[in-house]
């Protein structure tokens, strides 16, 4: 627009000049972090053996890439972590609608949910690794098993909180319980929906890691447990570096997947 | 011709503490065309009759009648509640024929009919606009489309306007009982506001406190030239009416 007032492109400059502000030093964080530990590494300060430095973890990097395996490792783990994480949101979600089609089944399963949702889900991957096998499968199990139960408790109060007289209304129209779910409920809990996407994102990759440790050949949490065991720390601290990334990456992907609904 | 007819209406709440009486022995009818209303001390049970008529609760005993068939499902009467409850995810259009799509019932005639209705009530250009771009007027008058796009033959309206502002409410009820006037609509009411049952209607009943019953069944007439809610706050006889529905609610205490 070109008739704003003096004051009001100050004021648009002053919020741009935050803003940069921040990411900036956003990036001079991240730099220094690097370049002193980098630094307390070379000048031993601390003991790159047990810290790693980045130019030992850039050197792991190159020299796991050299073996062509580097890729496989990223993308198995990829992989599993998003196929967890749809059949967790989806199955979650599907099992929430039908929960809120019964009230009284609903109200039997809850304690079984509370109990189910207190349960560390790693316990169960031994029994998990006897019935699905030893391999992508029982990984996959462990973080759908991690989402499940939150997304079902999640969605389901997020269907409980629209507002009763919605209900109401939708019912002196003559709504069949399944027309109040699919003109009411669901486009009502979409931001719900989103949140419980959040936060499975972040426990499919706990999910995933955790599976990796326990039976994978595999996988970027098979490459830092393997990098323990033959004292690499640097793969491990390299392999770490990668999750973070793509945990960002991911999580952006969502974040982009909000705004794009949360407009409407 | 009587349009509803409630017949001795009984209404009992259970919980695992008690029994409470609601409403006692309820009967009134409602001429067609009639704008009635019915005021109460809160708590009464004004908006439980409400939802009686409409068929949304069953009463422990007692009919409701419209056109002399019994009332069984509530999709031929249309209920206002006390806020607007647009779907802030739809546009105002696809909010009103919400319903006709529920029923399954769009089709060419219907569609030119709440087009007809939208530009009446001077909203056809918002039709492709989302509710929070709407003032809070607009919105109820979206809400009443909607409704009236059902073609109800009793509007039910439950405190249609005490979640706006003092001003709007007063402009609101004037643009919507025009529009009720204009559609020819039997109408009851819920409300607490005195002013706004008498500026509003053709008979107010007053409810007593729980167990609730009818106290007083009072006509409402003013000169033909106060014909609009606005208008009759300003008529005379307004402060006689007052006067009197007051006093039957106060006598309670």
């Amino acid at each position: 627009m070109s008739n704003e007032s003096f004051e009001q492109k100050k004021y648009i400059r002053s919020v741009k000049k935050r803003n940069r502000k921040i990411i900036i030093t956003r990036l001079i964080i991240l730099i220094a972090i690097f370049a002193l530990w980098q630094i307390a590494g070379d000048l031993k300060w601390i003991d790159p053996f047990l810290t790693s430095t980045p130019s030992r973890m850039w050197k792991s990097f190159i020299k796991i890439y050299n073996e062509g395996t580097l890729f496989n490792h990223i993308l198995i783990t990829c992989y599993e972590t998003i196929v967890g994480f749809l059949l967790g949101t989806l199955l979650g979600t599907l099992i929430a609608i039908l929960l809120y089609l019964s009230d009284f089944t609903s109200k039997v399963l809850d304690p079984y949910l509370v109990v189910l949702n207190a349960l560390p889900k790693v316990a169960l991957a031994p029994i998990i690794i006897f019935w699905v096998g030893n391999g992508i499968k029982a990984i996959i199990l462990v973080a759908l098993l991690i989402s499940i139960i939150v997304t079902i408790i999640t969605v389901l109060n997020g269907f409980k909180e629209v507002d009763e007289d919605k209900v109401k209304l939708l019912k002196t129209f003559g709504a069949t319980k399944f027309q109040i779910l699919y003109h009411l409920i669901i486009p009502a809990s979409i931001p719900t929906l989103i949140s419980a996407i959040k936060i499975n994102v972040g426990l499919s990759w706990v999910g995933v890691i955790m599976g990796e440790f326990l039976v994978a050949k595999e996988g970027l949490g098979f490459l830092i447990i393997f990098g323990g065991q033959i004292s690499q720390l640097d793969m491990v601290m390299m392999s770490i570096i990668i999750l973070s990334i793509l945990a960002y990456l991911m999580y952006e992907a969502v974040a982009i997947l909000e705004k794009k609904y949360m407009k409407k | 011709m009587k349009k509803v007819e409630v017949s001795n209406i009984n209404m009992n709440y259970h919980s695992l503490k008690g029994e409470t009486e609601a409403l006692k022995n309820i009967s009134f009818s409602v001429e067609e065309g009639e704008f009635i209303t019915i005021v109460g001390p809160s708590g009464c049970g004004k908006s439980t009759l409400l939802n009686i008529i409409v068929g949304l609760i069953p009463p422990s005993s007692g009919d409701v009648y419209v056109d002399g068939e019994k009332i069984i499902t509530s999709s031929s009467l249309g209920y206002m509640f006390q806020k607007d409850h647009l779907f802030e995810w739809l546009t105002v259009w696809e909010n009103v024929i919400l319903g006709l799509k529920i029923q399954h019932k769009i089709n060419n005639e219907n569609i030119d009919k709440i087009n007809t209705l939208l530009s009446n009530y001077k909203l056809i250009d918002f039709k492709n606009h989302y509710p929070r771009e709407l003032s809070g007027g607009m919105r109820q008058r979206v809400a009443l489309i909607r409704t009236l796009a059902l073609e109800p033959k009793v509007l039910l309206l439950d405190e249609p306007f005490s979640a706006l502002d003092y001003q709007t409410r007063l402009k609101v009820s004037d643009e919507i009982s025009e529009i009720i006037k204009k559609e020819n609509k039997t109408v009851i009411m819920v409300s607490h506001d005195i002013s706004e049952a008498i500026s509003m209607s053709n008979r107010i009943l007053v409810l007593s406190k729980r167990p609730a019953f009818i106290r007083k069944d009072v006509e409402i007439l003013f000169p033909s030239e106060y014909n609009s809610p606005l208008k009759r706050r300003e008529a005379a006889d307004f402060r006689v009416y007052f006067d009197i529905i007051w006093k039957e609610l106060n006598i309670d205490e």
